[in-house]
């Protein structure tokens, strides 16, 4: 173990799977020789070259594509958007090609790709730099999406995606980059896919959430916790698609209650998803309707004013929760 | 749109026999006759083909177009639905340009390929079986008309999405490069996906990182009902590579000799220099853009007249073949018989086939999925499945 940050951590995840399997590359913009633009591929040209660490023009479209084709023949390109904002433009590539290939040739080919980059608010970058299209990506069979929130989930979720045989779509967190915890030095650390993480145990109510919210949700946790005597429950869903539905039945048959927490827009949200399967199988369990928190339903805005009030903080996960206690 | 209207009262197209050389009415785009005759029978490509690879070249083409009669038959009679994008018309092209490749060149087109299909060597029967939705189709039932593949024939399909391919190919040649292969990718494109964006960051791409994918622009006048004069400015369209520092040229696409010589030629250059490069062919499809396409509204019967008298790539062959004593006329009349045979037996195939099970409609979605004994992921993949698997 050693405490590196999340960063560091997909840094590492990248270095080794470049290093274990002569077929994965990372392309993207600016990740080459100005080390990523959030510096996550730091001294990876300089270790693996030009022809594994590769800079593209500004053309999502043509280098998403571009690494979809190489690995319909067997590459395992990982391609990173500089935000996944950016993958609007390149939409056709994601959601046409890499999701629907396999199915369209009836199995003959599958797509061995990962996507990665950034999904967030919170910077007071505005609308189009803010997007979190993990609800797009889960709506979309032949995709997987996977929100790993902390660096130890940033390296071994990585290094899963990279080693699977389909397209995985990663979502990070700029927010999160800089976030120091312990992470394994194994080589073979591995988190599958499809695997939510109990975070913290609890009797009274499961908070539900992914990607930054799970840090908004320990702290709420906490705060219930001392305030409040209540004693809640988080659990850190970590991948939406494959998504662990067993251990959400479980949490909500023991607490009864659930509160959904996450950073993505309401309508057809993640949550929206998760409340159907709760209320679906395990409706005789809960003892108080699901609730939900999500950010507020606008466009990112850019001032901090707006946008501090626009992300659902510990206070709002606090709120939400104490109406259903 | 595409789907409302169905073109079944124009009549079969027939391979018109030998002795048209009908003149002088006039073709509006494709007119060649300002440039010097070449003869393209003395290319080195092709004086070094045998009298069988001859036949066969002649053989390839006929197939194509007796299978899309067939399928278009079979179209009106209901056993094919959706879109249905015939190539008669510009069987050279596919049937030329694959005769060319070697064993490290791959292809990728759009949706109009079951003469791609064909011409890789995939069979009539798992194709047709494919239009009819059956689960002996070449995708299982999963793809249709738009989605044919052959990874194993280095076809890498069939793609919907106009355009959608260009960076696709892009990669394909990317691949061949990063593995060390003297292959390259020829990438099919209509004179209207040229309008889309990802071809123009391609074309950037192709050139900065000098990738072997060779774009071969299907130029066959229209897109859908759009003329090329009215839906793109500058021409010819092969010209915008220029802007990329790639070699570009303009061909014709009726003699298949023709389409050799370009192809060949465009490959040796990309093996030795892995440069890539557009190449205009200018062809044209006798058919609506689909079936269910109102035809008339846009282009005369003359003009489809004229190109089936005096361009038809298989009257052109044709002859060509008789004049060099390699084939006679009951050895044509032959190869015609048989691949109206071989067409009627796959829509006999896909007629008798069985439907897909409503159960298969989840299998490959994923690698995963498909290989359960391998998998590493948990969790709940699908979170609603066919009656049949509950
Ligand atoms: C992105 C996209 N826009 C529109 C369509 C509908 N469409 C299918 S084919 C076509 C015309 C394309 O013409 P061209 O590229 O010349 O190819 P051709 O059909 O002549 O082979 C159109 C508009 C589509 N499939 N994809
Ligand atoms: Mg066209």
């Amino acid at each position: 173990m050693a405490i590196i940050t999340y960063r560091e951590a997909l840094n590492q995840a990248l270095s080794e799977e470049i290093e274990r399997d002569e077929n994965v590359i990372l392309l993207g913009e600016e990740v080459a020789q100005f080390k990523g633009s959030y510096k996550v591929s730091e001294g990876m040209l300089e270790k693996y070259g030009p022809k594994k660490i590769i800079d593209t023009p500004i053309s999502e479209a043509a280098f998403s594509g571009l690494a979809v084709g190489a690995a319909m023949m067997g590459m395992r390109p990982v391609v990173e958007f500089m935000f996944w904002s950016f993958c609007y433009v390149a939409f056709d590539q994601i959601f046409n090609n890499a999701a629907s290939v396999r199915y369209m040739s009836g199995g003959l080919i599958n797509v061995p790709i990962v996507f990665r980059g950034p999904a967030n608010g919170g910077t007071n970058v505005g609308a189009t730099h803010s997007h979190t299209p993990e609800n797009f990506i889960a709506n979309t069979p032949g995709l997987k999406v996977i929100c790993p929130s902390t660096p130890a989930d940033a390296k071994g979720m990585l290094k899963s995606a990279i080693r699977d045989n389909d397209p995985v779509c990663v979502m990070e967190n700029t927010i999160l980059y800089n976030m120091k915890d312990d992470v394994p030095e194994d080589n073979e650390f591995l988190i599958p896919l499809g695997k939510a993480n109990v975070l913290r145990e609890g009797a009274d109510i499961s908070i539900i959430a992914h990607g930054k919210a799970v840090h908004t949700s320990l702290e709420a946790a906490s705060v219930l916790e001392e305030k409040h005597n209540i004693n809640a429950e988080v659990i850190d869903l970590r991948s939406i698609r494959p998504l662990d539905v067993e251990t959400i039945l479980q949490s909500v048959k023991k607490t009864n209650r659930v509160l959904l927490v996450e950073e993505n827009k309401p309508f057809c949200g993640v949550g929206a998803q998760i409340s159907y399967l709760i209320q679906d199988r395990a409706f005789d369990f809960l003892d108080a309707p699901i609730k939900r928190v999500s950010a507020v339903d606008a466009p990112q805005a850019y001032s901090k004013a707006l946008e501090n009030a626009q992300i659902p903080d510990h206070n709002c996960v606090i709120a939400s929760a104490l109406t259903i206690l | 749109m595409e789907g409302l209207y169905h073109d079944a009262t124009l009549e079969e197209s027939d391979v018109k026999n030998k002795n048209d050389t009908d003149t002088n009415t006039s073709t509006p785009k494709h007119d060649t006759s300002s440039k010097p005759e070449v003869n393209f029978a003395e290319s080195a490509c092709n004086l070094t083909l045998s009298t069988s690879s001859k036949i066969d070249l002649l053989t390839q083409m006929v197939r194509i177009r007796r299978f899309e009669e067939r399928s278009l038959r079979a179209y009106q009679q209901g056993h094919i639905g959706g879109f249905l994008h015939l190539y008669i018309g510009q069987e050279a092209v596919a049937v030329g340009s694959v005769s060319a490749m070697g064993q490290d060149d791959h292809i990728i087109t759009a949706y109009r390929d079951h003469g791609h299909a064909l011409a890789v060597g995939m069979d009539m029967d798992e194709c047709m079986a494919e239009l009819f939705g059956k689960k002996t189709g070449c995708s299982k039932g999963k793809g249709g008309s738009m989605h044919f593949f052959a990874p194993d024939k280095n076809f890498w399909g069939g793609h919907g999405i106009v355009g959608g391919q260009t960076p696709l190919g892009l990669g394909m040649a990317f691949a061949l490069k990063q593995g060390g292969k003297k292959g390259a990718c020829l990438c099919y494109m209509g004179d209207g996906a040229t309008n889309q964006g990802p071809f123009y960051e391609s074309l950037n791409l192709a050139s900065l990182w000098n990738l072997p994918v060779i774009y071969i622009i299907e130029n066959n006048g229209y897109s859908m009902g759009t003329a090329e004069s009215r839906h793109s400015a500058g021409e010819p369209l092969a010209r915008r590579g220029e802007a990329f520092d790639i070699d570009w040229s303009v061909t014709e696409g009726h003699n298949i000799y023709e389409v050799r010589d370009t192809i060949t030629n465009a490959l040796e250059q990309a093996h030795k220099d892995c440069r890539p490069s557009v190449l205009e062919i200018n062809t044209y499809r006798y058919r609506g853009h689909s079936v269910a396409d109102p035809d008339q509204t846009y282009r005369s019967k003359e003009e489809i007249e004229e190109y089936k008298k005096n361009k038809d790539p298989i009257s052109i062959f044709k002859d060509q073949l008789i004049q060099e004593g390699v084939i006679s006329d009951e050895q044509i009349t032959d190869i015609d018989i048989k691949a109206k045979d071989e067409a009627e037996a796959s829509a006999e195939f896909a007629l008798a086939s069985p439907y897909p099970d409503p159960s298969e409609l989840m299998d490959h979605i994923y690698w995963e999925t498909d290989n359960p004994s391998e998998s590493k992921s948990e969790g709940t993949m699908f979170f609603e499945l066919p009656k049949s698997n509950l």
